[in-house]
């Protein structure tokens, strides 16, 4: 048999599942409607479909991500490289020097073009 | 649980894209510390030497590699050869040229960007940074970052590096792409499509990867090679899987059906980082592409073939019945680069023995046409009442009568768009010729067939605007009357792109023996 | 040095490049670079004249490679240059002559703004004659030859604001162009049949030609040097041309360019002597033309005119003695060596004239302008001299060389060629003598600025005066070369025995008329065409305003009518085939056209739905492209 058709199986089940269930809700599902009922799901507080000042995130919004993201990916590499590091050795080592050399750069490019001021 | 063996590097062989790399962390470096007034200044000094050290470094590897040299290393994931460096060289050369238009400045100092790039479009806090005579001088770095990624690109041997690389060019190109210093609003449209459908298109090549994974448990190229020849009966799922990573690249190159975003972004963006992502780009995807079908699938290539087929065909008509109906210059000359990856194609598809060197000659045509023509897009513009220049004056309409206003620029457009047509003596016609040569010789001969029929109706468009900067009065013109455009004097880097982009495309098209000699000894692929 | 001898192209080439592309930058200093260039080639070519010259006669060809230039399959062409004595003369003439008149251009074009680009276009000519001249193959040859036509093209059209000059700059290029297909189609045949284009194999491969082939390929080439040289019937381009500034009429139009025709023949003589019809047809047209061009000289009012007339007769000679055969080439360069100079010096004198008079160009405001112009009168006096063949001066060596040579042969040839020689000789005697007499004699047809005569007087005010010393010192040159180049070039073996290594050596028959006939022949026809045109103008008062003339005078005044002939028979053609191929093409091809373009519009405009600017659709349309070809491929594996 060829390996591929448990394969297809399980999307036929799955499929069926899903369609099943909608199909289900449907037809067997009470049909009252009332205005609470159409907003969307947002539990109890009132969707936002602006933000603040003419529609537009605050800028420091986008520069706390980029700071969050330039440490974020920092640990997300330092982590595995710490568990193997004695495997890695002087290799491993020189690397993740080279690379944090390389993070900190923006870094300092954000520091010195005021990313870091509030305000 | 196996010791780890650290891989080799061959950092010499890695020189032009650290040169590179380099240069766009100085870039940083520079944005970060150099005062506002000089920042400019040392950063279009160091986009411009980066390549030339870099293209120095090139002809180094060249001289230590071609003819012998070639190898694999860091565990086979990347290739030093002919062909990569012969890519390469390209290139930088295209980067030369188009850094110079980057870094232009009209008469009056402003550059194509915007002031602040996170200024909203029409606040008040954007007029202050224009005011201010602020500049995104960003720009640069990211230009050369793009460039390393490219660069990487060529060497890729394995999915996974070309993957990174992909990114590492792509990122940039999106955001140098919302950066338009007029159209705002449009350019930031067209860099959020990019990005999305960048991001779309990584995910198939992505899953493309997984595929190819699964079937060969490997990502090296030469692995998957190998892999395809002692066949396993599972190659159902390599064919998809290379199917989906050719995807990825083919969108970078904008073949249909993967083009559309093609004329959206390239209408988007500011016009010189159009002409070099143009050129560029599609120099740098056509090397992966042609690294990975002629290293990694000749094991598939008689299931490949067909799609490649219809991609091309699709590729040169829709490209060409499109362009014809433009009536803006930047979108015929997006729907015309579509058409042209078709013809690049074409050199490729069957793997052909001289493919290869022929698609790099192609891609050297094709690119020094498309760098001038975006240049000469640049400085043609509007004028506002009072005489001031504004923005480019795009519109097919307002370029009646160019010819008679700036005679030494319409001819150097007619030129560009001579060779775009594929005239003889231009670069753009030997450009053809050879892959088309190449073409026949793999035994494509109904796809030459198309190709060369293509051509002849592409023509069309690109005479029809000959016609129009040359003889037609502008009040003949039956199009609502529009404001005429008026061609600004280049600056001395346009002016120097400008020639040099004219020269190579003259010179390629009268003498072309020396370059074709050398890259038919380059054009190799080490396994 | 001879391995240097690519400097002497390349240094023009390189200050005509420096020149336009500096633009306006180097206004100031152009005119300098663009002499001292030229001189400085000279130099180079000297000293490359000098070496060839230490060698012994049989060593003195010397091919020198550059570059392999075409290398497509079977078609392999090497860029090389021919350095031998026939190619070298050329050059010394070229960088000589150029030169002097370079320095000539500076005085001459004082007062024009585009003075630089003038003096940039004269470089980029003397580079692409030189490569004329140095190419070692047909192909290389034909680079110079489509050069030499730009840079014409480029300087008769040099003041373009005017119409009629634009108009003659295209006329020139057009006529040239029906000469270059010759060229070309004989390049073709050689390389069908020869295999080669490079003199030298096309030299070595020629006696075994057929006869039909040769010919062909003899007459092809004869058309290329028709119109290059102003020859009938290609001729009529040549009196249009002196539109351009009158250095580049003296250089181009009459010292250089319209000369490579004759040394394309004696160049391609391997291809004529295997054609035997080819070379008489040639004769034919240098004698035809030579009687020709004479006549429109008689009857031309305008001194330039009637100059090119003369060009155009002159090198008529030398066609016919280049279609003599071996015998005739030397004496055909001889005459073209002297004639450079000769008729460059009185193109030069006719500048000067010119430029002192307004320059106006009707010889019928001129007159008595030997008071004031003395030294002009006197260069202008010798080269008047030199062209009628008066011993000693230069034209009596080398034209009654030709004249002997005419009369060399068996049949009717000899009598027909030699009487047209002869009789040209008399009537250059009567037209020079005529110009000659009309602008320095007689009374002066004009008014001098300062006098206070009454405004109804019909003759034009001037203020004729001496041309400065950059304008009078390169004619006083050519004056001296026109004086003595015939003596010193026939000393000894001369320049006959300097050009045999190329021209073969060849004993020289006895003509049927003894050679003292025909020189006392000569001698009194030449005095007899001065006295009548003594008579005609020297004596009487030349009335201001042309009068109605014998038919003949009509016609020569008028070209002959070759304007008409053209016309009549290529323009009208032309135009009634254009304006068919104009009809069929709107109605049939631009149907088709416009029908394809509907259909692509129409497809265009569906296409372009897709094109709707949705990333959703277009994300849906990758989608659709990978899931299709993946299907697809999926089918076509089952």
């Amino acid at each position: 048999m060829n390996p591929y058709v448990p394969i297809l199986i399980m999307m036929g089940v799955a499929a069926v599942m899903a369609i099943a269930g909608l199909a289900t809700s449907a037809i067997i599902g009470p049909k009252t409607y009332n205005r609470a009922k159409l907003e969307a799901y947002e539990c109890g507080i009132m969707p936002t479909p602006h933000a603040l000042g003419k529609g537009r995130f605050n800028i420091k919004y986008y520069l706390v991500a980029m700071t969050f993201i330039v440490f974020d990916i920092e640990v997300v590499f330092l982590y595995p490289w710490a568990v193997a590091f004695s495997d890695l050795a002087v290799f491993g080592l020189v690397a993740m020097l080279g690379f944090i050399a390389l993070i900190t750069v923006p870094y300092i490019y954000e520091w010195r073009r005021g990313a870091l001021d509030w305000d | 649980m196996t010791t780890f063996q650290p891989p080799v590097i061959d950092w010499a062989a890695l020189t032009p894209v650290l040169v590179i790399v380099g240069a766009g962390v100085l870039g940083v470096l520079v944005a970060a510390f150099a005062p506002a007034a000089r920042r400019r200044s040392i950063q279009v000094v160091v986009a411009l030497l980066a390549p030339l050290a870099a293209l120095g470094a090139v002809a180094w590897r060249w001289s230590e590699v071609v003819g012998g040299g070639e190898s694999t290393f860091v565990a086979g994931q990347l290739a030093e050869d002919g062909f990569g460096l012969a890519a390469q060289m390209i290139l930088l050369v295209i980067a030369l040229v188009g850094f110079a238009v980057l870094a232009s400045r009209l008469p009056g100092g402003e550059d194509a960007f915007t002031p602040q790039g996170a200024s909203a479009p029409g606040s008040a806090y954007e007029e202050a940074a224009r005011k201010a005579g602020l500049e995104q001088t960003e720009v640069y770095p990211l230009a050369l970052f793009s460039l390393a990624g490219m660069l990487v690109f060529t060497m890729a041997n394995d999915l996974l590096v070309l993957f990174v690389a992909l990114e590492v060019l792509s990122l940039p190109l999106y955001v140098l792409t919302a950066l338009a210093r007029r159209r705002r609003v449009l350019s930031q449209e067209a860099a959020l499509k990019y990005f999305l459908l960048g991001a779309f298109s990584s995910a198939i090549f992505l899953f493309g990867v997984a595929l190819l994974f699964g079937y060969s448990a490997s990502l090296t190229y030469a692995d998957i090679g190998t892999a395809a020849t002692a066949s396993v009966g599972m190659d159902g799922m390599a064919v998809v899987g290379l199917l989906m990573v050719l995807t990825g690249l083919l969108f970078k190159v904008g073949a249909v059906p993967f083009h559309a975003w093609v004329p959206d972004v390239y209408q988007g963006a500011p016009t010189p980082v159009t002409g070099f992502m143009a050129a560029a780009t599609k120099t740098a995807a056509f090397a992966a592409i042609a690294r990975l079908l002629y290293v990694a699938a000749p094991g598939f290539a008689w299931d490949v073939e067909p799609a490649l087929w219809v991609v091309a065909i699709a590729s040169m008509l829709v490209g060409t019945v499109l362009a014809i109906v433009q009536t803006d210059i930047k979108r015929t000359l997006a729907y015309s680069s579509v058409a042209h990856a078709g013809f690049a194609l074409v050199a490729i598809v069957s793997l052909p023995e001289g493919g290869p060197d022929a698609l790099l000659f192609y891609l050297l045509a094709y690119s020094f046409a498309t760098v001038g023509a975006f240049a000469v897009v640049t400085l043609v513009r509007e004028r506002d009442d009072a005489g001031n220049v504004t923005g480019e004056a795009t519109h097919l309409s307002q370029w009646a009568g160019l010819g008679r206003r700036s005679p030494v620029l319409a001819a150097a457009m007619a030129l560009f768009l001579l060779s775009f047509a594929g005239i003889p003596l231009t670069a753009g016609f030997l450009g053809k010729f050879t892959a088309f040569v190449a073409a026949a010789d793999g035994g494509a001969w109904p796809l030459v067939a198309v190709a060369v029929l293509a051509s002849i109706a592409a023509a069309f468009f690109y005479v029809r605007v000959i016609v129009l900067m040359f003889f037609t009065r502008p009040e003949e013109s039956d199009e609502p009357q529009r404001q005429r455009a008026q061609a600004v004097a280049p600056g001395a880097l346009t002016r120097v792109a400008l020639v040099v982009c004219a020269a190579g495309t003259l010179v390629l098209g009268v003498w072309p023996t020396p370059v074709l000699d050398l890259l038919a000894q380059a054009a190799r692929f080490v396994v | 040095m001879i391995d240097l001898a690519w400097l002497v192209v390349a240094i023009p080439l390189a200050s005509s490049a420096l020149l336009l592309l500096l633009g306006r930058r180097s206004d100031a200093w152009g005119h300098l670079l663009a002499t001292l260039a030229a001189v400085a080639s000279f130099v180079v070519g000297l000293l490359v004249v000098l070496e060839v010259l230490g060698q012994s006669p049989e060593e003195r060809i010397n091919d020198v490679h550059l570059f392999s230039w075409i290398p497509a399959g079977e078609l392999s062409i090497d860029a090389g240059l021919r350095v031998d004595p026939l190619s070298l003369t050329f050059v010394m003439l070229i960088t000589f002559v150029g030169s002097l008149i370079h320095v000539y251009s500076i005085g001459y074009m004082t007062h024009d703004p585009a003075r630089r680009r003038f003096f940039a276009y004269l470089n980029l000519f003397v580079a692409a004659m030189l490569v004329l001249v140095l190419a070692d193959s047909y192909a290389l040859l034909f680079v110079g030859w489509e050069g030499v036509g730009l840079a014409s093209y480029l300087l008769i059209g040099f003041w373009n604001h005017n119409t009629d000059y634009a108009v003659a700059a295209k006329k020139a290029f057009v006529m040239n162009r029906v000469g270059d297909m010759g060229l070309i189609v004989a390049m073709g045949l050689m390389f069908a049949s020869l295999g080669t284009v490079s003199f030298s194999g096309v030299d070595a491969a020629a006696s075994g030609l057929s006869t039909p082939m040769a010919t062909a390929i003899g007459l092809l080439l004869l058309l290329g040097a028709c119109g290059k040289s102003a020859q009938f019937p290609l001729q009529a381009w040549l009196g249009d041309a002196m539109a351009g500034p009158t250095p580049v009429s003296a250089l181009i139009h009459a010292a250089t360019m319209v000369t490579a025709g004759v040394y394309l023949i004696v160049r391609a003589d391997s291809i004529f002597s295997a054609a035997p019809t080819a070379q008489l047809v040639t004769a034919c047209v240098g004698a035809f033309t030579l009687l020709l061009g004479a006549a429109i000289a008689c009857g031309k009012d305008d001194i330039k005119k009637s100059l090119a007339g003369s060009t155009m007769s002159q090198i008529g000679y030398m066609v016919l003695a280049a279609g003599l055969g071996p015998i005739g080439y030397a004496y055909a360069i001889f005459h073209l060596v002297t004639h450079g100079f000769f008729k460059a010096g009185l193109f030069l004198g006719a500048g000067s004239v010119m430029h002192a008079n307004g320059d106006s160009t009707d010889m019928r405001t001129y007159g008595g302008l030997r008071k004031v112009m003395l030294v002009t009168w006197a260069t202008f006096a010798v080269c008047w001299l030199a062209i009628i063949g008066v011993p000693p001066f230069a034209g009596f060596y080398s034209k009654d060389k030709i004249i002997e040579t005419a009369f060399v042969g068996e049949g009717w040839q000899p009598w027909v060629f030699g009487g047209a020689a002869l009789v040209g000789a008399a009537v250059t005697a009567f037209y020079m003598s005529r110009m000659f007499f009309m602008t320095f004699h007689g009374k002066a047809r004009w008014v001098d600025e300062a006098s206070k005569l009454g405004a109804d007087d019909p003759r034009p005010r001037r203020h004729p005066h001496e041309s400065p010393l950059v304008m009078t010192l390169p004619v006083v040159v050519l004056a001296i070369g026109a004086v003595s180049l015939g003596f010193l070039l026939s000393l000894g073996d001369g320049i006959t025995g300097w050009l045999e290594p190329v021209t073969g050596h060849v004993d020289h028959p006895e003509p049927v008329l003894p050679v003292p006939v025909i020189l006392t022949a000569t001698l009194v026809l030449v005095a007899a065409g001065v006295a009548l045109a003594w008579r005609q103008y020297g004596m009487n008062t030349v009335p201001l305003t042309a009068p109605a003339g014998s038919p003949l005078t009509r016609a020569a005044r008028r070209d002959f009518f070759a304007d008409d002939v053209n016309e009549a028979l290529a323009m009208r053609p032309g135009q009634h085939l254009t304006r068919t191929l104009v009809y069929a093409d709107t109605a049939v091809v631009d149907g088709a056209v416009t029908g394809a373009a509907a259909g692509t519009v129409a497809s265009g405009r569906v296409l372009r739905k897709l094109q709707n600017g949705y990333v959703r659709s277009y994300a849906a349309m990758i989608l659709a492209g990978v899931v299709i070809a993946g299907a697809v491929l999926h089918l076509v594996r089952l």
